[in-house]
């Protein structure tokens, strides 16, 4: 299907109480617009709204200052209802120099809000946006409500008590922005001066400079006087379910997932990696962990990396590795071997734009096709996808107990986008967590490398150290019977419909396929997998108010996929499935199914908006509309013919 | 089995697997003299593990009676990396082969050399591949005729001693298939060495590349051109030691000498000595001996002890996930 955009006709500012707001901070990569969101996003989730952030930074480490492509976005989607993306277009955009209002104005709604730096509107800012003019006084800013303040010069003045010098003082400005947006959102500064504190402890005139400069932005926005129509909005808060809840990005939620994992499996954990964006941060945030049962390694390449991790599975520990699409088609032979030996092992893939080096700070879900066939020989594996920040902590136990259960090599899928998105996350009661405790085999006269359990068809996991069991393993294929290198050709396909039936056999061990908005049957069903939840849902939900009757089903288990889905998706007349590649689940669905399924595929670096699903569901009803018209009146003139 | 540890003899430690190696391959007299060593090292048989990768060398481990796994086409170093980290407890050896070791695997050979992981790395040097059927490897002579290079190899060869000395391994030595008490005892030094030991052992293929230690193994001109290195001991060599080593301090290149009467200039051997162990590294060819026996050592932290003293430091408190969870910002909504 072709994809278009809704506009969701949405003019949020107009009303001093409104329902949800977009806002999003865009500077120069030194401007510290990442500071300002994460503190913004903090105090929005205690203020009560619900939220999704999204940071979206350029690939240069240090861009030349106000270039195109060095501009450093962060993005907060946050309302009174459940929010699950970082929103289709902005409320407010805070623009720190030219090229950040260049790059990012096409995004704005009518009648949105700018705040500028006009301090930063020089000859040679604006040149480096490519404006010919200074859009601030060309009147090409006149659909928008702008505030044009000379925020260099307020931040100066608000913090020359301290006597930071020049440069040093021009680095309060994100926060002085920040307070005049707190102020706009009447969203509490305390937290956010708390966190400054504890940021600069040891460098305490810097700590009170910045919080001068936020206090000043605060109060510039109480008494300047301002354009019309803006004011302070309420957002009401939203109604979430009682409990402790937290802020959390994909990462994080995934490096503690795989925490957790060791805690349920009692097993302890290798980390190997090497470093590729966007999945770097797994590595940082375990590293960080290893009062738990973890230890990591950065290896010297991506093959070494895995390697290590079934070295260490082989040695009784559960080997964990983790890249991105390119690293992962350089572990493909490794990752094959663990299928062979069947030995645990969970691969993390944080998928970004390909092929090749590609877009490495962008999303995309493209290796889904990789996941499902990229390997050598007839080599299946359970594939599992996350589908929100928080998700990425029950996947990541789940990978760990197939993993352990099963003795296989997992993939874990998720992308750029839920690496570094964030959401408010309710704190799990880890006491009620079900234990899977791995069984390390211990009985010397039972044992042989090719033991497994008949209903599993899991292999024995024997640990070197353990006295009477010394045995080999190894990529040549082995005897069914004895676990021994067998060239027999018999036993080979005995082997490999094993493997097989391994893989497929975990359908019996995962949760049945649950429709997540709607009706078990009906008109359509969207289709999801990995980061799309979020738009895909929103974009049902608003059909589904306008009365179209329309389903989301969200496909977490790839391989295998649950034993109900295919049923279950022949109860829709239609089935479409937006992805973030040029159609992959949709061909495995309609390959496995034989359904007639309908991709909507956008690889654009970004992820879906609501607007362009829902355009999608409007098409497809439309079109099915349109067949149905045609039916009716043939049907019609059948039956004048009979009659 | 549980025959306590002095008892066990060779048998115990060997596989019930067929050999499958070609008569008269080098690889018998190896494994023979690693499976006789084992009861001599005090390790219980269950802490052996065996790891290779791919050729004729990595198939090795199957006929040990020990833990064994037999990987990919060189990432054993990689392997038993992981191995270590995951079980330092465990005595880790890497069984590879030139191509496997120097060729597909340089990479990880480098690294974990210089990590100074602790376990022994087998270097089976017959400086051609075998299991595919006799190309030329990064070790053969340059014109060495194969299936794949038939007017001769143009590629410079690699040195794997001098390679791993330029790695920065702690432990580099170099032996001979068939000299089992010369072998015996240099993988027993590698042994005791805390790091990464690196054993090169010259190696015959009597398929693809028969005779190539010719010179250096046969009986009759093995005396002049094998010299049998021993810490704090002059270089000398020949049938009856008539021939020595000198260092050339202009030139800063080994010479040849008679020993008698230039008894002071002969090179003592240093195993401490770096500069000098590269020097013996590359020395072979027409007119010199190769050295074998203890290139170098140093005493060096390793990786995986290192990598426990940091585990150890941040586990002093037992970490709990539920205060995970709940660290930094959190709020409460309550109904």
């Amino acid at each position: 299907m072709k994809l278009a955009e809704e506009n969701l006709g949405e003019h949020h500012l107009d009303e001093k109480e409104v329902q949800d707001v977009v806002v999003r901070f865009a500077g120069d990569s030194g401007d510290g617009m990442q500071l300002t969101g994460a503190n913004f996003t903090e105090a929005t989730a205690l203020y009560g709204n619900d939220l999704s952030t999204f940071p979206d930074f350029p690939a240069e480490i240090r861009a030349p200052a106000g270039a195109t492509f060095g501009v450093s976005a962060f993005q907060i989607y946050f309302g009174s209802e459940d929010v699950t993306t970082s929103g289709d277009a902005l409320d407010v955009l805070v623009a720190m120099n030219p090229a950040a209002l260049a790059t990012n104005l096409h995004n704005l709604v009518d009648g949105g809000l700018i705040i500028v730096d006009s301090g930063a509107f020089s000859a040679k800012n604006l040149a480096k946006a490519k404006y010919a003019e200074n859009p601030l006084e060309d009147g090409s800013l006149d659909a928008y409500r702008v505030m044009t303040i000379d925020i260099s010069k307020q931040v100066l003045e608000a913090v020359e008590p301290y006597n930071l010098g020049h440069k040093a003082a021009l680095r309060c400005k994100n926060m002085w922005t920040l307070g005049l947006v707190m102020w706009l959102f009447d969203r509490d500064r305390n937290p956010t001066i708390a966190s400054l504190g504890a940021k600069f402890a040891k460098q305490p005139e810097i700590a009170e400079a910045n919080i001068a400069a936020l206090n000043a932005g605060h109060a510039y926005g109480e008494t300047a006087e301002l354009p019309s129509g803006v004011h302070v909005y309420r957002v009401p808060k939203a109604k979430v379910a009682p409990g402790t809840y937290r802020n959390i990005t994909g990462t994080t939620a995934l490096a503690w997932g795989l925490i957790a994992g060791s805690e349920l499996a009692e097993v302890d954990l290798l980390f190997a990696s090497y470093p590729i964006t966007p999945a770097s941060s797994l590595l940082h945030e375990l590293a960080k962990r290893k009062d738990f049962r973890i230890n990591t390694f950065q290896a010297e390449d991506e093959i070494a990396a895995v390697c290590a991790a079934i070295g260490a599975s082989f040695a009784g520990t559960l080997g964990i590795t983790s890249s991105a699409g390119p690293g992962i088609a350089l572990k493909a032979e490794g990752i094959a071997l663990a299928a062979a030996t069947e030995l645990p092992l969970v691969i993390v893939n944080t998928q970004r734009g390909g092929p090749s080096t590609g877009l490495p700070t962008k999303t995309e879900q493209s290796d889904l096709n990789m996941a499902m066939f990229g390997r050598h020989g007839d080599t299946p594996m359970p594939v599992i996808a996350t589908s929100t920040p928080g998700d990425c902590f029950d996947v990541a136990i789940e990978a760990v107990r197939l993993a352990t259960r099963y003795m296989t090599p997992v993939m874990l899928l998720s992308d750029g986008y839920l690496a570094n998105a964030a959401e408010p996350w309710q704190i799990p009661d880890t006491s009620q967590f079900e234990k899977f405790p791995v069984q390390h085999h211990h009985d010397a006269g039972t044992f042989k490398p090719s033991l497994r359990d008949n209903k599993t068809l899991a292999r024995v996991w024997a640990k070197p150290g353990t006295p009477g069991m010394e045995h080999r393993i190894g990529g040549i294929e082995r005897s069914f019977e004895t676990g021994d290198i067998s060239y027999d050709p018999a036993n080979h396909q005995i082997m490999t419909d094993l493997r097989r039936d391994k893989v497929q056999g975990i359908a019996a061990d995962i949760p049945e396929q649950e429709v997540c908005l709607g009706e078990t049957s009906g008109r359509l069903a969207v289709v999801g997998w990995g980061s799309t939840f979020g738009a895909i849902h929103q974009a049902v939900k608003r059909a589904r108010k306008e009365g179209v009757a329309v389903a989301h089903i969200h496909i977490r288990y790839l391989s295998p996929f649950p034993a109900n889905l295919g049923k279950l998706l022949s109860q829709f007349d239609s089935v479409l499935v937006p992805e973030m590649n040029t159609g992959q689940l949709v061909r495995l669905l309609r390959a496995d199914f034989l359904i007639p399924a309908e991709g909507l595929n956008k690889v654009a670096g970004q992820p879906f908006k609501i607007g362009e699903i829902l355009a999608a569901i409007h098409q497809q009803i439309a079109a099915m509309d349109a067949v149905e018209d045609v039916e009716d009146v043939e049907n019609k003139e059948d039956k004048e013919k009979v009659s | 089995m549980n025959k306590p540890l002095g008892k066990l003899t060779l048998k115990d430690y060997t596989s019930d697997q067929e050999v499958r190696w070609c008569p008269g391959c080098g690889d018998y007299a190896i494994l023979k003299t690693v499976q006789k060593l084992m009861p001599e090292l005090d390790v219980p048989r269950e802490n052996l593990v065996f790891v290779s990768g791919i050729g004729c060398s990595s198939r090795f481990p199957y006929y040990m009676n020990t833990y064994g796994f037999h990987t990919i086409h060189g990432r054993a170093p990689a392997i038993a990396t992981g191995v270590k980290l995951a079980n330092p407890e465990l005595d880790v050896w890497v069984i590879t082969g030139d191509g496997d070791g120097f060729s597909i695997g340089g990479n990880h050979m480098l690294h974990v050399l210089r990590r100074n992981v602790n376990l022994q790395i087998l270097l089976f040097n017959n400086e051609i591949y075998g299991l595919t059927k006799g190309q030329y490897s990064p070790t053969s002579q340059p014109g060495t005729r194969s299936p794949s290079s038939p007017e001769g190899s143009i590629d410079a060869p690699l040195s794997p001693c001098a390679v791993a000395l330029g790695s920065g391994a702690t432990f580099v030595s170099r032996s001979i298939d068939t000299e089992a008490k010369h072998l015996t005892a240099v993988i027993k030094r590698a042994h005791e060495h805390h790091g990464a030991s690196f054993v090169e052992i010259l190696q015959n293929c009597p398929i693809y590349n028969d005779g190539v230690f010719e010179q250096v193994k046969n009986k009759k001109t093995a005396a002049d051109f094998r010299i049998e290195l021993t810490h704090r001991q002059p270089m000398i060599f020949g049938k009856e030691g008539e021939k020595g080593i000198r260092l050339n301090r202009e030139t800063l290149e080994l010479e040849v000498i008679q020993s008698a009467g230039n008894e002071d200039q002969l090179l003592i051997h240093d195993e401490t000595n770096k500069v000098q162990a590269q020097l013996l590294a590359t020395m072979g060819g027409e007119h010199f001996p190769v050295a074998v026996g203890v290139l170098y050592r140093e005493e060096k932290a390793t990786f995986v002890d290192e990598a426990y003293s940091q585990l150890q430091k941040a586990r002093g408190t037992t970490g709990s996930l539920d205060k995970l969870l709940r660290s930094g910002h959190t709020w409460k909504v309550s109904n």
